[in-house]
């Protein structure tokens, strides 16, 4: 291709620089470097959710039940939301080949045009992430987290999911978060949870068609549900702390390095997508100041196509590990 | 300027007039393929459930259906089809080999250490 940007003034001589076996600029060619790099990177990081996850391969998170929600509907709509995240970061990538076809002919207002549509995709992709994040966070059900570690969850005689915050019965004596103000001053402890381990015992006392369902994964491909004698047990004997929503520290879908990678690699991705949309925008600037109609060259522009493909590559493979196997 | 674009996917099977008409043949495609993993997602067939290698043989099709995604997406978006050989190669085959030989070690370690937690040498939950 002799869309080289930079020349060296000893085009000819093989030695000199002038020759090109794989006949792509510099630029181009350290974009791929980096590509595969960055490849590998990611891949190391899905290895690793790979690792875990064989490792606990009986008890990890059914992904349809953790990523339930679409925003504006209520009701439980498993893959829809992300389908959506995934259809617009193709879409986007849509539009940013057709920018790089635009470049090739030379016809700035349509790289513009296509540029401004990639950058809208991103953000969009983006904002979609971070609620995806926020809900993921905020939890819905609410679980107990065992002595060891393990997370319990409520569900009824049908199997349906019951909310912590629907049986608990309120005790005396609710403990109070230790603040720096009123106690040493040099600790601090995070925010409580809204119900003790005691009130959601006192509430399954209370509602005898609840049952316990714990994160084992049994023959048919679901978590097993325990007897009512045995849940009432585990609940008393084992249950340390009401976990909701997720974060670093518990997670109520379960295992704890469910959420630690689900934060690590969407988070990951998402700077990238973040960092790509930036960049994105700087390049439309120059489309629209005109910096490559002078140049008389929009390679720039593919190369940071070459990137934003990558981006929605990498997501090809996060969705198929995280939501769908 | 010297911009060949090879203009056929599927092995010739779908020829395009225009790389704009391949591109939306494409989005096509990659659009059907995600429509296909959604719905086997959202209802799981039960034909599918079976073990095949140590996986279900659903979540093999997902893997085998992303890789086909990704293929198209560095070949056709990434124009990967239009450059040389030497640089296709440089660039897949590295990262091909060495993904294959990180995931492999990886996944044995993890069989390994969920086999000695269920077999019971191991008390982890107590």
């Amino acid at each position: 291709m002799d869309t080289t940007v930079a020349n060296t003034g000893t085009e000819g001589k093989t030695w000199g620089g002038g020759n090109e076996p794989l006949k792509a600029s510099y630029g181009k060619m350290m974009m791929w470097f980096f590509i595969v790099s960055d490849a590998l990177t990611f891949s190391g990081f899905l290895a690793a959710y790979g690792f875990s996850r064989f490792k606990f391969i009986g008890s990890w998170p059914i992904a349809d039940e953790v990523f339930t929600h679409v925003p504006f509907f209520h009701g439980n709509y498993p893959m829809i939301y992300v389908a959506f995240m995934t259809f617009i970061l193709i879409m986007s990538s849509v539009t940013m080949v057709l920018a790089v076809d635009a470049g090739h002919h030379m016809q700035k207002a349509k790289v513009t045009f296509y540029m401004f549509l990639t950058i809208i995709g991103g953000l969009i992709f983006v904002g979609s992430q971070a609620w995806e994040w926020a809900t993921f966070i905020q939890g819905d059900y609410g679980a107990v987290q065992t002595k060891g570690g393990n997370i319990l969850q409520l569900v009824d005689n049908e199997g349906h999911r019951v909310a912590i915050s629907d049986i608990a019965i309120g005790a005396h004596g609710e403990r109070v978060q230790h603040e720096r103000k009123n106690g040493l001053w040099f600790v601090s402890e995070g925010t409580l949870p809204s119900y003790t381990v005691d009130e959601v015992y006192s509430g399954l006392v209370a509602n005898p068609n609840v049952l316990v369902r714990t994160q084992d994964i049994n023959a048919e491909g679901e978590k097993t549900v325990l007897s009512r004698e045995e849940s009432l047990k585990q609940i008393k004997n084992n249950g340390q702390l009401v976990v909701e929503g997720a974060n670093l520290h518990v997670n109520e879908y379960g295992t704890s390095l469910f959420a630690d990678f689900f934060f690590f690699i969407t988070g990951f991705h998402g700077f990238h997508v973040f960092s790509g949309v930036v960049i994105n925008i700087i390049i439309f600037f120059n489309v629209i100041l005109g910096t490559y109609e002078r140049r008389g060259s929009y390679e720039m522009v593919e190369k940071v196509g070459l990137y934003w493909h990558f981006v929605d590559l990498v997501w090809v493979f996060v969705f198929t590990f995280f939501y769908l196997v | 300027m010297a911009h060949a674009h090879k203009l056929e996917i599927l092995r010739g099977l779908v020829k395009f007039k225009s790389n704009t008409q391949k591109i939306w043949g494409v989005l096509i495609l990659l659009s059907i393929i995600t429509a296909v993993e959604v719905v086997l997602g959202i209802y799981k067939p039960e034909s599918l459930m079976g073990d095949f290698i140590g996986m279900k043989i659903l979540n093999w099709i997902f893997i085998i259906l992303t890789i086909v995604k990704a293929y198209y997406i560095t070949w056709d978006f990434m124009h990967m089809r239009d450059e040389t050989k030497a640089l296709r190669r440089m660039v897949v085959w590295t990262a091909v080999f060495l993904i294959c030989y990180l995931v492999f070690i990886l996944l044995q370690e993890g069989g390994y250490i969920e086999s000695v937690y269920s077999n019971g040498f191991v008390k982890r939950d107590f």
